[in-house]
């Protein structure tokens, strides 16, 4: 990452994976975790491997995680809002496990 | 959003903005639906809202589009953004999603410009995190500012040059350019150069991204024959041959960039023709002069029908606009023809340059069909070369017997990922043209749908009563 002059934009704290981390108001969750250089989003429902933000651009859906307890959500679809919660998705998102906040920031 | 419009019009892009802005200043109920909360399309991304201080890092031609999201937001239309067009039927049903609530309304005519997307780069580790398209790049330096110090840049086409410029420009250290464009392509591009001198000033401007990348000191390598991504849970290294030999550059990040493609979903699942375009090497939309297509009611405008740039498409935008008015008898054809009548010039002009740009920058066919049995061409459904030949030796015919056979083209991408690849793919192994064989079938939705928002649609519920 490096910084480039910007306007100063509002900040809003998401929450990725139980920690808290700043983003721009108006930006994409995958956006914001690219910021911090998180680059893995998620593991493939048919091997578990891991995948990340390959398009940005709403269609290759390589990004998906889970907002606010909804799976399959695309981060680079979805613009961030103070308080949300967001967590990298294992396989297809619709059985597996979701950690609870508690087990979350341990 | 109304039950009804004389227009529809789906993108927002330079086609899209042109195109309802033309609409609605003679008259037109016109209705705009992109997926972004703002106008641009990718090309303008973030036009309304850049906080980028150095106007000279994203430059002139982006700024252009000021003007075209200007006019637009002074036109008098209905612009639903961040909703996703899951259809458009034959009969000019379109569905649209939006905060989680389906809707369904019906236009009488419909101009599809749904833009452009990356070419599939389909080489061994190109789904590690921390691969990621050129135009992403862009996407996320236009719309947030944000780079990666030390990506690798690999692939050929002016949008690789001008992204890598606009971070030498925004003094992002680069740590290499990788360019695959094949050297015997400057041959092949020769006999177009003369009908591209009419864009010397375009063909100058790229020659100085160039110029000032390679001056820059920037490791810049060309003549690449081979490429391998490697890295465990995420990129750590790329891996390229040039004159037989293999190097390797450690990396988290690199950009791929092999041209781009007409984004065809959408138009192709509610019936609109298209056809192989071998110069091209993608899918190009068989529309006639006005940009209308085989179904009546239907147009497209702009790259989703065939590649030609942001100025291109704002002109057929335009074009489509006109033709959409005339049929919806708010103009008359006199009034339809004198107005179309420059921008037909200027379209043709702009377009003198591509046989040139099409040649010049043909991505190499080991890029475009893995010779690696192991690489992924499936990025959704997992799916390997190997997975596709061995499938097409048991007797698959083509890209919809390959969904029984393997699932590909089955997952959330619906084959903007790989088709084109497949479709090379199959017909190399079949030793015929692309032509010859069946193209992917696309249905709706086009975009992924939750039941719960088809099960909650309004019209449906209307119908019953």
């Amino acid at each position: 990452m490096h910084e480039i002059e910007m306007n100063p934009s509002p900040k809003v704290s998401i929450k990725f994976d139980g920690q808290t981390l700043q983003a721009n108001e108006g930006e994409t969750v995958a956006a914001a975790l690219l910021r911090q250089t998180h680059l893995a989003f998620r593991t493939t429902a048919v091997t578990g491997t891991s995948r990340g933000p390959f398009c940005m651009m709403g269609i290759c859906f390589d990004c998906l995680v889970e907002i606010d307890g909804v799976p399959n959500k695309q981060a680079c679809m979805t613009y961030v809002e103070n308080g949300m919660r967001v967590k990298r998705q294992l396989g297809a998102g619709d059985t597996g496990v979701f950690l609870s906040d508690e087990e979350d920031t341990q | 959003m109304k039950d009804h419009y004389d227009i529809a019009i789906i993108g927002t892009g330079p086609a899209g903005m042109a195109a309802a802005t033309v609409a609605s200043a003679h008259g037109a109920d016109v209705l705009i639906v992109d997926e972004q909360p703002e106008v641009g399309g990718q090309i303008y991304r973030g036009i309304t809202r850049q906080s980028i201080k150095d106007r000279t890092i994203l430059g002139d031609d982006y700024y252009k589009g000021q003007n075209l999201a200007g006019a637009f937001a002074a036109s008098n239309v209905d612009h639903v953004s961040g909703a996703t067009v899951w259809q458009v039927s034959p009969e000019r049903e379109i569905g649209i999603s939006k905060d989680g609530a389906a809707h369904l309304l019906t236009a009488d005519q419909v101009i599809i410009a749904t833009g452009a997307q990356e070419r599939p780069f389909p080489i061994p580790g190109w789904t590690l995190p921390g691969v990621m398209t050129a135009g992403s790049a862009q996407i996320l330096l236009k719309s947030s500012g944000i780079t990666f110090s030390n990506a690798v840049f690999v692939g050929t086409g002016p949008l690789l040059y001008l992204i890598a410029y606009q971070y030498l420009k925004a003094g992002v250290p680069i740590r290499a350019i990788l360019d695959t464009t094949p050297k015997s392509n400057r041959l092949k591009a020769l006999p177009h150069l003369p009908g591209a001198l009419s864009h010397l000033g375009s063909i100058m401007k790229g020659w100085k991204w160039i110029k000032a990348l390679k001056s820059s000191g920037t490791l810049f390598i060309e003549g690449i024959d081979d490429l391998k991504i490697t890295g465990k849970n995420s990129t750590e290294a790329i891996e390229y041959l040039v004159q037989n030999k293999w190097h390797r550059i450690e990396t988290s990040n690199v950009f791929l960039h092999q041209g781009v493609v007409p984004n065809v979903n959408l138009a192709m699942a509610s019936g609109c023709v298209y056809h192989w375009n071998e110069q091209k090497l993608c899918w190009h939309a068989s529309t006639d002069e006005w940009g209308s297509s085989n179904v009546p009611g239907i147009s497209i405008a702009g790259d989703g029908g065939g590649i030609g740039g942001a100025i291109a498409a704002e002109y057929q935008g335009r074009i489509t606009a006109y033709q959409a008015l005339y049929t919806t008898n708010k103009i008359k054809k006199q009034e339809r023809d004198i107005n179309v009548l420059p921008t037909r010039h200027a379209l043709a002009h702009e377009m003198r340059i591509r046989p040139f740009l099409d040649a010049m920058f043909r991505p190499a066919v080991q890029f475009r069909i893995p010779t690696d049995d192991a690489t992924m061409v499936c990025r959704c459904e997992e799916v390997t070369a190997g997975k596709i030949r061995a499938s097409v030796s048991l007797g698959c015919a083509g890209p919809n017997q390959l969904k029984s056979f393997t699932r590909c083209g089955m997952g959330p991408c619906q084959g903007r990922f790989c088709s084109l690849s497949v479709s090379e793919l199959i017909a190399e192994a079949r030793n015929i043209s692309v032509n010859e064989l069946e193209q992917l079938r696309l249905r709706p939705p086009v975009k992924p749908l939750m039941l719960a928002e088809l099960a909650n649609l309004s019209t449906f519920a209307s119908e019953d009563t």
